[in-house]
């Protein structure tokens, strides 16, 4: 078969070869021998990315005070591969530092890489860099970033704002938005809001020449991104009543949780010793956290949430619910008691007898709420004593006790509310009401936190249903509110039996007998109850729950003073004096404050009352 | 007469010296990319250089070894080497490893190997060995046909782990079916499609349709005897200007999203979705900043303080136009066209066609290496990441060029064998 040659066709290959490379020699002579302006950029350019760091949230209370703001500092940064000829002995003294402290410095950054920037020094005030910045050119390889810190208006609340510290690797593995040495909220609103108060880093890359001077935007911003400021916060804290509540815990060990019952909103939560928020900020942060981290009295735990205590003789309020929703009291059950001498449980102190629920709440009895537990274990409604402590049991429960508050609060402690199978274990299945009796009156097993406290008197203020306690009012973008806050949740106690235990509430104060009648006051009417609980490690805890106006609560607050004593003599008083500050705004009762604001409970310094 | 048995002498050494100098050069450009102040060991395998080298010494046992084997063997396995390719391909998309956005990597212990490089020499052996049949001939449809076939279906399945590049680069192939008598026409009017095709997606087909109905208004006031066959030009006109309108049709309508994104990427046409834009600055910056006689070896500022991404692997030319100028810049270029002329040379000189057509299908793929990879630096084609033959840093792509080049010595070398 006769097959063409086409070998002619190799020229043709070949011209086309020759062409490209023609086309690319003329093309590299102009861009290298004739076009100067490469040489010309190349020469006084570098790229450098510059991170633009957003401006955090602010973060405001209730009534839209500020509280948290952002302050700005600087950062100076290297590049060790471009540091060229610069004087060190200039160098530190512009920016006070020693010599040794400069070789270290370089010599880690050295380490992190030859090529990437890392921070030299970080968080330099206005003051510090002022002198540095106008001396900046001289040194190649050096530039600065601008950062925010936090800045505190007031030098209270440092529990439940929390604080900001730098990423860890943990934190830089579970987010790659995250670069070593970003900050990240450690702690309470700061940890909890991070995403909303953290905003969007941009990105800008600038040119600059070799004396280190930014000369402008590479391809005018053509791949800058803008870094979007955080969104602002507004917490449900009332400062005013936040700062009051700092003053009358101080000088002693505790906490308050004040809460709104109709919204669920926390007022105030103090735990104190408390410290200044600002402490945590900034260079010194490290050093300030060490401090507080090995104070004997623990500052830097939020007692509020991770202090556990046994409710004492606040949670007989709870068993009289329990008792009158099982029907195994009304409202005219009468028990007697027998003072000091009573079996098996002793009442504090010999007292009229028999009482009434009523009086049994108004007076604190232990010898009413210990049969009416056996009662409630005993009941003919269940036969069966196991059965009945369950049902007590999730009862208990449906108050949010022994159990996390689904709410915005990190680093919860749930208490406990011990179950059968607890029981079970520890008795060998063999035990009954006698066995638990503590319980009757908020001791053994039963721990609850502050808040959980707080929760439950705002139950019972709402007489029967609850919102998750929890900080966010509002944040500048609606749709990150929350709807899990304004979901209802019942507990399981009919209304109609709170109406009784909230008038025992209210004779705690109105009555002569009742335990907190010292505290009574005609501007508003108050409902409460005391604890004290006995404390194997010391003096006992003064507890009190309480709750104002009575007709239409707007405050539920729990107050605990560890090793104070009696409930009434220290946790009453506080109590019922956060609550006229918050209800009335001014204080009537101006000596009573003054005894709580100067009781020393830390440095014995101050007589029994 | 010459002696048959002795392999060695009839070596080419000119493509031997040529292919040495280029790995060389590219050696050298790699370390002055990639070292640092922190270790001066040339074996540190922790390093880039370090670890070339290590491929160098591996790529000329390859080529030795390709060297002392039987000729033939080659073109006795050609297809058994193409179906293995393609499952190897295949289950490269199955089990494979994704680098930088592409699945065509398989992880064997701590070294990536890519079998995209390797698919292109047995491409070029399957066309060689079924274009050498007797009966073939470049005017039948079945050969045509045929042939597209064996660069279409390695092409396709790379474009499947999304390397455009060295998809793209089975669009070369043309150059051996032309050299083998495909209509040239076919081709002119292919490259006047892509053209007309991209020209389009550009300027919009208003515009186009227009220009070309103004350009046949132009032809015929200028080319008076053209006016004669005004029927055949009219009937061009109508059917570009019906393609124009069709491609259009096609992009909007058949094409996904992602994949109109990945072609207006590759036309230029959408810049910085990976960054490209900023490259191709940095790259000419860093090549124009050389100047006629460069800044000198390893005092590249640019290069040698990381300012350009990709620098040891797709854009290792910048390295040697900061450093070594235009000069250096010109005898990079020169080597290449040398080694592609001789190359066509040592083809034309064959007696088999398989040798013949193998010996295009390397200068195809080598060329067209040699020139998108230059033309992106230089900002005269868009960014596809293929790498500099011999030069980039990798060790596949070096063993898959050396195996590509020394199968075509070694074929040379026995060409007297061969009746």
């Amino acid at each position: 078969m006769y097959k063409k040659d086409y070998s002619d066709r190799k020229y043709f290959i070949i011209g086309f070869i020759v062409l490209i490379a023609i086309g690319f020699v003329v093309r590299l002579f102009y861009l290298q021998v004739i076009d100067n302006s490469y040489k010309l950029s190349a020469k006084n350019i570098a790229l450098r990315t510059e991170i633009a760091y957003p401006a955090r949230g602010r973060i405001y209370d209730r009534n839209s005070d500020l509280l948290v703001f952002n302050d700005a500092v600087y950062d100076l940064m290297v590049i060790p591969g471009q540091v060229k000829n610069i004087d060190t002995t200039k160098f530190c003294k512009l920016l006070n530092i020693g010599k040794k402290y400069f070789i270290r410095r370089l010599k880690k950054a050295k380490h992190y890489s030859y090529y990437k920037p890392s921070v030299f020094t970080k968080q330099l005030s206005k003051r510090e860099f002022g002198p540095f910045e106008e001396k900046l050119y001289e040194f190649q390889g050096f530039y600065y970033q601008t950062r925010t810190l936090r800045h505190y208006v007031h030098p209270i609340a440092a529990h439940l704002l929390g604080s900001i510290g730098e990423v860890n690797l943990r934190d830089l593995k579970k987010d790659s938005y995250y670069r070593q040495g970003d900050y990240i909220g450690k702690s309470g609103i700061e940890r909890f809001y991070e995403k909303v108060l953290r905003g969007k880093k941009g990105s800008k890359i600038v040119e600059v020449d070799v004396h280190n001077r930014v000369t402008g935007s590479f391809q005018n911003g053509k791949f800058d991104t803008l870094a979007i400021p955080g969104d602002n916060l507004y917490l449900s804290i009332d400062y005013r009543l936040q700062a009051y509540g700092e003053k009358l815990m101080q000088n002693k060990v505790g906490s308050i949780v004040a809460i709104e019952p109709s919204s669920g909103e926390i007022l105030s939560m103090v735990s104190s010793p408390c410290f200044d928020p600002s402490l945590l900020v900034g260079r010194q942060r490290s050093e300030n956290y060490n401090m507080l981290l090995h104070d004997t009295l623990h500052p830097l735990l939020n007692r509020a949430v991770n202090g556990t205590y046994p409710p004492g003789s606040t949670f007989k309020l709870i068993n009289a619910l329990i008792g009158l929703q099982e029907g195994v009291v009304t409202k005219h059950t009468l028990f007697s008691c027998q003072g000091t001498q009573s079996k098996p449980i002793a009442c504090s102190h010999n007292h009229r007898s028999p009482l009434s629920l009523k009086d049994a709440i108004a007076i604190s009895c232990n010898s009413y709420f210990w049969k009416t537990f056996k009662a409630i274990l005993h009941s003919s409604k269940y036969n069966n004593v196991h059965k009945a402590y369950h049902e007590w049991y999730l009862k208990v429960r449906s108050f949010g006790l022994g159990k996390k508050l689904d709410t915005d609060i990190p680093y919860q402690r749930s208490g406990n509310i011990p179950d059968n199978a607890y029981f079970d274990k520890l008795y060998h299945k063999s035990w009954d009401a006698l066995t638990v009796r503590s319980l009757s009156i908020g001791q053994g097993e039963i721990l609850v936190t502050p808040i959980q406290l707080a929760n439950m008197v705002a139950i019972i203020a709402n007489k029967g249903w609850y919102y998750p306690p929890h900080f966010l009012k509002s944040t500048e973008s609606i749709d990150t509110t929350s709807a899990k806050y304004h979901k209802r949740i019942n507990c399981l106690i009919d209304t109609t039996y709170f109406k009784i235990v909230q008038d025992a509430m209210k004779k705690v104060f109105n009555n002569d007998e009742g335990t907190a009648h010292f505290y009574q006051t005609p501007l508003f009417s108050q409902a409460g109850k005391t604890g004290t609980v006995q404390n194997p490690h010391g003096k006992d805890h003064s507890i009190f729950v309480a709750f104002a106006p009575v007709e239409h609560p707007k405050i539920a607050i729990a107050v605990i003073v560890e090793n104070a004593g009696y409930g009434s003599t220290w946790a009453a008083p506080v109590a019922s004096l956060m609550m006229e500050k918050y209800i009335r705004d001014t204080i009537s009762r101006k000596q009573l404050e003054k005894r709580i604001m100067e009781g020393d409970l830390i440095h014995n310094k101050t007589k029994k009352h | 007469m010459r002696r048959r048995d002795k392999i060695f002498g009839e070596l080419d050494w000119i493509s031997i010296l040529l292919y040495l100098v280029l790995v060389v050069f590219g050696w050298l450009s790699i370390y002055s990319a990639t070292s640092n102040d922190f270790s001066r060991n040339l074996f540190d395998l922790s390093q880039r250089y370090g670890k070339q080298l290590m491929w160098i010494g591996f790529a000329l046992l390859l080529a030795l070894f390709i060297l002392v084997i039987d000729a033939k063997f080659f073109s006795a396995f050609a297809y058994v080497f193409y179906f293995l390719m393609i499952g190897v391909l295949i289950s490269v998309l199955i089990y494979g490893k994704t680098v930088a956005g592409s699945k065509s990597w398989f992880q064997v212990g701590s070294f990536a190997i890519q079998p995209a490089e390797f698919a292109k020499f047995v491409t070029a052996l399957t066309l060689a060995k079924y274009l050498n049949g007797l009966n073939m001939d470049m005017r039948q449809l079945k050969t045509k046909v045929l042939s597209i076939v064996i660069l279409a279906i390695p092409a396709i399945l790379i474009l499947l782990q999304n390397d455009t590049g060295s998809a793209l680069v089975y669009f070369s192939f043309v150059l051996v079916l032309f050299r083998e008598g495909f209509s040239g026409i076919i081709i002119v009017i292919g490259v006047m499609m892509a053209f007309l095709f991209i020209v389009t997606l550009w300027f919009g087909e208003l515009y186009m349709a227009g220009a070309l109905v103004l350009l046949v208004l132009v032809v015929f006031a200028l080319l008076r005897n053209i006016r004669k066959k005004w029927r055949l030009v009219m009937a061009i006109l109508a059917l570009s200007v019906a393609f124009v309108f069709s491609v259009n049709y096609a992009f909007e309508k058949v094409l996904e999203p992602h994949q109109k994104t990945r072609i207006l990427v590759l036309l230029g046409m959408k810049k910085d979705i990976h960054g490209a834009g900023y490259n191709v600055n940095q790259a000419k910056i860093a090549i124009g900043s050389g100047g006629l006689t460069g800044k000198g070896y390893r005092k590249g500022m640019l290069t040698h303080n990381r300012f350009v991404p990709e620098q040891s692997t797709d854009f290792i030319f910048c390295t040697i136009g900061e450093e070594r100028g235009f000069v250096g810049s010109f005898v990079l270029i020169l080597l290449f066209v040398a080694l592609l002329v001789r190359l066509v040379f040592l083809a034309e000189r064959q007696r088999s066609s398989f040798s013949r057509i193998y010996g295009y299908g390397v200068v195809s793929v080598l060329f067209f290496h040699f020139a998108v990879n230059i033309g992106m630096t230089i900002g005269l084609a868009p960014v596809v990441g293929i790498p500099l033959p011999f030069f980039s840093y990798g060790g596949s792509s070096l063993w898959a060029f050396t195996i590509l080049l020394f199968i075509f010595i070694k074929q040379d070398a026995n060409r007297l064998n061969v009746l």
